[in-house]
């Protein structure tokens, strides 16, 4: 009844080519948006912004960044912590040695660097793909974290490899408080989350689904197979790499290499697969669902009497659940959340009506 | 010691060690060949094993009143270990492979990461997360033979599990070349529909293999485990096989030897000679880089099946 596109014409090529063709979706797209960057900065306390919406935030971009690649252009790449890694560690040497630099710049620049990064260590692509090209993406991975932690020209020379990241200040405002650093990120995802969604609905967009469908199939109706791959793999990377700019500066609060480790490049993987392959919806949901998970667990767990389980066996339960829940959403929905949404949707499409 | 000497020493000694990732990435390829599957748990499974034959020998003298050091107690905890394996082997088949039957590799290989995560948690959740050691009655000493003949020293243990892997490599290979069920699987590695069609039991074939591997898995806990200690890092064996598999090529049992070799070799003479250049620590990339740029030379690996792609 509600949700239905009787009535609604299009009557121009612009309204064919809108994101949201129905006006329903649109209408809840700005009260989301409106939600997110009023009500929540108004209602939310301290411990949401920090320890919630500001991480579901940063990695929805990291797995847009990974999404890209892995969703749209079938390169499977186990390396993303690493370009992460590469962004914040080039956010902080920009900012560090280049100190009337503006910090969007050095933001850019940090994703940038990740970008160069990650066109570097998708060369391979060329030569090799599927299970080859995933343990590839690892020695991406393992090298950087070791060239980080061990040239200390990286961290300034700092003696325990942490270093606290700058104070970020623009035309004399600092961002100090949670609110400031989570309208920062907000900022941040929904412009490249939109330039993500533009990006995968035009020409690049339908050549790297056509890679990833059937490469050789691709470059026969055309589609030079090596730009189009190193495209991804630099955007993608320059994606993982502001999303790494951010967590460390609007989230962990510290540049360090051992937050970027192996762990953090399957999380990401998983909130792609979670949320769903292909699909720019699925990155945020799959990011929401991994970042809560272990938070939901962890209450749930502190919830029930504590003689009733071993000690340290809710870290492992949380461990068992991670995995068993990943086996468990391949098994029954391989594409994800987004597309349980997308049923979701089809079914109010017909409500109250059962046919 | 002369320079020479030296390399000599350095070289068996990463040689023997590379026998060792061969035995870990012997696991990969059994599966790979039979199923398909890039299985990521097999690090998982390798530290579940050893785990599982450790607590078994702590518990075991408090459940049936045997003496803590009787010669029964390590065969009765190696048993158990085993069923324990055969039986993760028959659920995996029967809760994970199963209902993912027909999907793209890369979803079975995502599937099997999480299957990792559930290993490591279920591991830790028996029997705990602390460290232990584990005895196999072989000391880590050098050889006084060689050491004698040759001045070079040479671990026994090293020696020891090297033969092991050989043994195993050996009997494995022999297994597949000339047994019924050997034959069965490598048609079911060839064509799935085609094995299917002439009456092999696909299922069947599948937990075969899975258990195979959980052997393997558990001969590498046991001898990974007596050299570093039973513990949490031993998952990250898997890591260490990954660029064996690549030189070696994901469908070949002696490209799995071979890339072993190569990697354990290769990586011991860069952390001595090329290490000391850089700062050391080259270990943990080193071979994956070697291996990167030996893709570029031969994307299918060593001793891989070429693979031609058509529309």
């Amino acid at each position: 009844m509600l949700y239905r596109e009787a009535g609604q014409f299009k009557s121009s090529y612009a309204d064919d080519q809108r994101i949201f063709p129905l006006r329903q979706d649109r209408h809840a797209f700005w009260a989301l948006l409106a939600a997110a960057y009023v009500g929540v900065p108004l209602l939310a306390n301290d411990y949401w912004l920090q320890a919630i919406l500001t991480p579901v935030l940063i990695f929805s971009l990291a797995a847009l960044g990974l999404n890209i690649l892995t969703g749209y252009a079938g390169q499977l790449s186990l390396g993303s912590a690493a370009f992460m890694a590469v962004g914040a560690f080039a956010a902080y040497n920009f900012m560090l040695r280049l100190p009337w630099m503006p910090f969007p710049l050095a933001f850019v620049l940090g994703g940038v660097t990740a970008a160069l990064a990650g066109l570097l260590f998708g060369l391979p692509s060329f030569r090799i793909k599927g299970y080859y090209l995933a343990v590839a993406t690892l020695a991406a991975q393992f090298f950087i974290i070791w060239v980080l932690t061990k040239f200390p020209w990286f961290s300034n020379y700092s003696s325990s490899g942490v270093i606290t990241a700058q104070v970020l200040s623009l035309a004399g405002y600092k961002f100090l408080t949670p609110v400031s650093k989570y309208l920062l990120v907000l900022i941040c995802v929904s412009l490249f989350a939109l330039a993500a969604k533009n990006m995968t609905r035009c020409a690049i967009g339908r050549a790297w689904m056509a890679v990833r469908d059937m490469d050789v199939a691709a470059s026969v109706v055309g589609i030079r197979l090596m730009p189009v791959k190193l495209l991804a793999f630099a955007v993608s990377s320059f994606y993982c790499g502001l999303a790494g700019v951010l967590y460390a500066y609007c989230y962990i609060g510290t540049v360090e290499p051992e937050a970027f480790s192996l762990d953090l490049s399957f999380r990401i993987l998983f909130m792609v697969i979670v949320g769903g392959m292909g699909s720019i919806l699925g990155s945020f949901l799959g990011a929401a669902f991994i970042v809560l998970l272990p938070i939901g667990l962890d209450h749930i767990l502190s919830a029930l009497p504590g003689a009733w389980l071993p000690a340290g066996f809710g870290s492992n339960l949380q461990l068992m659940l991670f995995g068993g829940l990943i086996i468990f959403f391949l098994i029954v929905e391989p594409q994800g959340l987004a597309r349980l949404w997308q049923i979701a949707k089809e079914k109010l499409r017909l409500w109250p009506f059962p046919h | 010691m002369s320079e020479l000497q030296f390399f000599a020493e350095v070289l068996t000694g990463g040689l023997l060690s590379g026998l060792l990732y061969a035995l870990v990435a012997l696991g990969f390829v059994l599966i790979y060949k039979a199923s398909g599957v890039f299985n990521f748990a097999q690090g998982a499974m390798v530290f579940f094993a050893a785990l599982t034959y450790v607590g078994c020998l702590e518990k075991l003298p408090r459940w049936t009143g045997l003496a803590a050091d009787s010669v029964l107690l390590v065969w009765l905890a190696l048993l158990l270990a085993l069923a324990a394996m055969l039986l993760l082997a028959l659920a995996i088949e029967r809760l994970v492979l199963r209902p993912l039957v027909n999907q793209p590799p890369q979803t079975l290989f995502m599937a099997t990461i999480g299957l990792a995560y559930f290993i490591e948690g279920l591991a830790q959740g028996v029997w705990g997360a602390n460290v232990r050691g584990l005895e196999l009655g072989i000391q880590d000493v050098p050889m006084d033979w060689v050491l004698d003949h040759t001045g070079m020293i040479v671990s026994r243990f090293d020696l020891f599990a090297a033969g092991v892997a050989a043994t195993l490599v050996t009997g494995l290979a022999l297994f597949f070349r000339h047994s019924r069920v050997g034959r069965a699987l490598r048609a079911v590695a060839d064509d799935h529909q085609a094995a299917l069609s002439v009456g092999i039991p696909l299922a069947t074939i599948w937990r075969i293999v899975w258990a195979i591997a959980g052997f393997v898995a558990l001969v590498s806990g046991l001898i990974w485990g007596a050299r570093n200690g039973v513990q949490f890092a031993l998952t990250y064996t898997a890591l260490k096989a990954l660029p064996v598999l690549i030189l070696g090529g994901f469908e070949s049992v002696p490209g799995a030897i071979v890339g072993g070799l190569i990697v354990g070799a290769s990586e011991k003479l860069a952390e001595v000679y090329i290490g000391p250049w850089v700062g050391g620590g080259v270990e943990s990339w080193f071979p994956y880089m070697l291996a990167l740029l030996f893709l570029l030379i031969r994307p299918e690996g060593l001793f891989g099946e070429k693979h031609m792609d058509r529309v």
